[in-house]
């Protein structure tokens, strides 16, 4: 089991505590979601498990890798990809584009290969390609696949951005926010693109999400956190039910 | 039955031989000729991952074994039947196929049904196994489980998402039906062309619902001749090569799409190409580029408009050519639909404009390499057919009913009159009854309704269909539809007209916004005009006319004057004399739905407003009245009334 564990993470920027002592333990071929109020530390746990930042103490593993003090690009080669809340995309590039760049790492040819698109890199193109493809099709992204991204309306680019992370075949799949400004339409197909990509295609899901309605559905375990602490952990009952939670969300009686 | 009109017969060719043969043919059976044809060529093409995937004849008829004994393994059999609920695919065919070479019957059902509908029509149309595209149906039909206790089992072909299903046997993945279907051969490889040679061609194959305009739609029974010999008259008249390509967009439940993909296909041996889903079926047709399309007018009606909002972002010296070569354009259309001959220069003209201008904006629309394009289901704008005529975008009018395999009567090529919707096709009879109602008997008719002897009867006289429109054959041999027969109406001299008709020939005014017309057991037609406030307000202010109201702007004599120079216009192009409007008064106030005038969908409730108008009703007819003073009645939102005094002026037409 590659399970992903957080343990005892502290992030602090100057005095401020984004994120004390957290500790997480992500299990395989399980959703998981992380919830908390703005400003709980949310986005900050993403960016420390995808390495653009790295925690003052603590340690992050994912199965035998050590990602504490792994740069992005190394997360991303052992198998965990990340669909960012502000669309990361190329604005000016087609879908079909932009997932294929989204490969660039799997490509394993050289420059004169490139240059002569033979041997190797047409090989390697049409294997691409062929991923890409069975992306879409999941994504149900055929209608959009030549259009430019910027051209598309907003819940189409974030059905993008989930697609982008998904080209790199990973093994745990990090979502921050993917509903953030849709409606209600939008969320109900990517609640099912969430439970799909669990379920057929077996990848751990992480899911950062406002929409508490949404999380407690589809969640098999959820995390609550309130200024940077884990303040209460457990099936969508049990936090449903936890005094602190609703404490941290609906604030005192 | 008495013969009010002699019958007329669209074309008396003696049948060819090979037409003979196929029309002694099922459709499995035409199958397995074309593979014994041309069995490497390919059949059928579907995109998918971003690529065409073809389908030879060969592997065509093989998925249709597999589907056909792997159905038979699970217990379907001869007169049992499938609904299909999915998205145009090739297992469509293969299921529908398949069932039938077992002497099943396959019947589709629309992908956007909702699951309490689906319930009922797999209950009355007897359905015992059903296939579905994807979860989303499945689950449609998982909803009404309780209430089909005769369906024995749901085929999906999507397995995503389905994981939680596997369990309960009820449901059956398409691969596995593949698996026992390839079994099956395998024990014995003569079983399926056993059952194969049993169908036979006046066997009912396919059950194609008919929406009612009440209640459940009914189940047509169509056989396999009735679908061969629909593809056999058309491609008499309009020959496709058997390497030609139609692209298949339209829903399968339709019978617009069945008479492609049973009738025409079958017939000719051209490929049929599915596009990658709903919404990519434009850009797929591009890549595609077909030769033979049909459609219902909404898609010529967006391509147009795409076409024109294109045109308008373009720079300026595309603008001016587009302009230009339209103008030329649209004088040649007029000849060549009317199979007139063109003065020399216009060719010539109309030739540069071709090459340079529309040959490449086709081209963008994958229209370049299209023989003809079909339209049918309602009628098409007059302006329509002139537009793709002059793209070089040979448009025809078809009409028929589901009774009849969607088609039976076509416009011919250079004979393309936009208000009629052409002659009878081969082998077709049409006659006008004493009703004036549309009769057509061919070998395409349909045996009947399913369980439905009364409406059966209703439909079928001596094997003539009764369409239930209201028309008749013009001058030129053309068939023109007017109404539905329950709407038209007669005047005293016992002259059919249509009020819809002429209703809608008035909105075609840009001034008029709503007409009521009457004449029914009356002297002539006269109508009541709204006059469309914007577009007459603009002209009143262009013209220095002041008004205040909607009333005072109706009331002004200029405006009177105008619109009896557009009615004077409809009245020179009424196909018939009684036709023309012979007294009109202006409305004083716009038609409404509150008001209970208008339905909810936006028709005029004539009954009502002749009662509720019977003043002015009454002065239309007394050609005495000029002017009337009338007590116009207001309810405004809050509910209260006012009675306002009004003169209402009554104008006659004079007679040309």
């Amino acid at each position: 089991m590659t399970n992903l564990n957080v343990s005892d993470v502290t992030l602090t920027f100057g005095g401020l505590h984004a994120l004390s002592s957290v500790n997480l333990e992500i299990q395989n071929e399980m959703i998981t979601s992380v919830i908390g109020p703005n400003g709980a530390g949310k986005t900050s746990l993403l960016n420390c498990i995808s390495g653009f930042y790295h925690p003052n103490s603590g340690e992050i593993h994912y199965g035998a890798h050590r990602l504490t003090k792994a740069s992005p690009h190394n997360v991303s080669t052992i198998g965990i990809a990340r669909a960012f809340q502000n669309l990361e995309l190329f604005r000016g590039l087609s879908v079909l584009d932009n997932l294929m760049l989204a490969r660039h790492q799997k490509l394993r040819y050289n420059l004169m290969n490139a240059f002569l698109f033979i041997g190797k890199a047409s090989r390697v193109e049409a294997e691409n390609r062929a991923h890409v493809e069975a992306v879409i099709d999941f994504m149900e992204l055929e209608p959009y696949r030549k259009q430019v991204v910027g051209n598309l309306s907003y819940g189409v680019q974030k059905r993008v951005e989930v697609a982008r992370a998904l080209t790199l075949a990973p093994a745990l799949i990090l979502l921050d926010e993917p509903m953030a400004g849709m409606n209600i339409e939008e969320k109900e197909d990517i609640v099912r693109f969430i439970l799909d990509i669990k379920n057929e295609w077996d990848i751990t899901v992480v899911l950062v999400e406002h929409d508490l309605g949404v999380v407690m559905d589809i969640s098999d375990y959820i995390y609550v956190l309130d200024f940077g602490e884990v303040i209460g952990s457990g099936s969508p009952e049990e936090v449903a039910s936890n005094a602190k939670v609703i404490e941290a969300y609906i604030g005192e009686d | 039955m008495p013969r009010s009109s002699k019958p007329i017969l669209g074309k008396t060719k003696l049948k060819a031989q090979d037409t003979e043969h196929l029309l002694s043919l099922s459709i499995p059976q035409l199958l397995r000729w074309r593979v014994e044809a041309s069995g490497d060529k390919a059949a059928l093409r579907e995109k998918d991952f971003g690529r065409w995937i073809s389908y030879s004849w060969d592997q065509y008829y093989d998925f249709t074994r597999k589907t056909g004994l792997g159905l038979r393994q699970i217990g379907f059999s001869k007169d049992d039947k499938i609904a299909i609920i999915s998205d145009n695919i090739p297992e469509v065919l293969y299921v529908a196929i398949g069932a039938q070479a077992l002497g099943g019957i396959s019947a589709g059902i629309y992908q956007t049904t909702l699951p309490d509908e689906i319930g009922q029509i797999i209950d009355s149309l007897d359905v015992t196994v059903v296939f579905c595209n994807d979860q989303e149906q499945v689950d449609k039909v998982i909803e009404v489980r309780e209430r089909i206790p005769n369906v024995k089992k749901v085929i999906y072909e999507d397995n995503r998402g389905m994981r939680n299903y596997q369990s309960d046997d009820w449901f059956m993945f398409i691969d596995d039906l593949y698996e026992l279907g390839e079994q099956a051969h395998q024990k014995d490889p003569n079983l399926f062309e056993n059952l194969v040679d049993e169908t036979k061609p006046d066997d009912v194959c396919h059950l194609c619902l008919t929406s009612g305009t009440t209640g459940l739609p009914k189940g047509a029974m169509l056989t396999h001749r009735n679908y061969i010999n629909m593809g056999l008259q058309l491609t008499e008249e309009d020959p496709l090569d058997p390497t030609d390509e139609y692209v298949s967009f339209l829903p399968f439940a339709w019978i617009g799409e069945q008479m492609n993909s049973f009738g025409v296909a079958m017939a000719t041996g051209i490929a049929v190409n599915f596009p990658e889903s709903v919404e990519t079926a434009m850009s797929d047709l591009k890549e595609i580029g077909p030769h033979f399309m049909f459609g219902a007018p909404r898609i010529y009606e967006t391509i147009r408009s795409q076409i024109w909002l294109k045109i308008d972002e373009s720079y300026w010296l595309n603008k001016l050519c587009y302009n230009y070569f339209m103008k030329i354009g649209e004088q040649a259309a007029r000849y060549r639909m009317t199979g007139e001959k063109m003065p020399i220069s216009l060719r010539l003209k109309a030739w540069v404009g071709r090459q340079v201008m529309f040959r490449p904006l086709i081209n963008q629309i994958g229209f370049l390499r299209l023989r003809r394009a079909y339209t049918g289901g309602a009628a098409l704008g007059p302006e329509l057919f002139t537009f793709y005529q002059a793209l070089g975008v040979n448009l025809k009018q078809i009409y028929g009913q589901t009774e009849i395999v969607g088609i039976a009567y076509m416009h011919r090529d250079g004979d393309v009159r936009p208000d009629t919707v052409g002659k009878p096709l081969p082998w077709t009879e049409c006659r006008i009854s004493e009703k004036g109602e549309i009769l057509s008997r061919s070998d395409s008719v349909t045996p009947g309704y399913y369980k439905l002897p009364e409406k059966t009867a209703e439909l079928l006289e001596d094997g003539w269909l009764h369409s239930g429109d209201a028309g008749y054959i013009d001058a030129n041999g053309h068939l023109v539809v007017i109404d539905r027969v329950s709407d038209v109406m007669h005047n005293n001299k016992g002259e059919m007209f249509s009020p819809m008709f002429i209703e809608n020939r008035l909105k075609f005014s840009p001034y008029i916004k709503e007409a009521v017309v009457f004449g029914d057991q009356k002297d002539y037609v006269a109508a009541l005009i709204n006059v469309d406030p914007i577009v007459v307000g603009k002209w009143a202010e262009d013209r220095g006319i002041s008004f205040s109201t909607f009333m005072d702007l109706s009331a002004k004599s200029q405006v009177a004057e105008l619109i009896y120079e557009e009615i004077a216009k409809i009245n020179q192009n009424a196909e018939k004399p009684h036709f023309k409007i012979h007294r009109f008064a202006i409305l004083y106030k716009l038609l409404d739905v509150d008001d209970g005038e208008l339905t909810k969908t936006g028709k005029i409730r004539r009954k009502f407003v002749r009662e509720k108008y019977a003043d002015l009703y009454e002065a239309l007819y007394d050609e005495a009245v000029s002017e009337k003073t009338v007590e116009a009645f207001y309810q405004y939102q809050d509910g209260q009334t006012t009675t306002v005094q009004t003169k209402l002026q009554f104008y006659t037409m004079e007679e040309d």
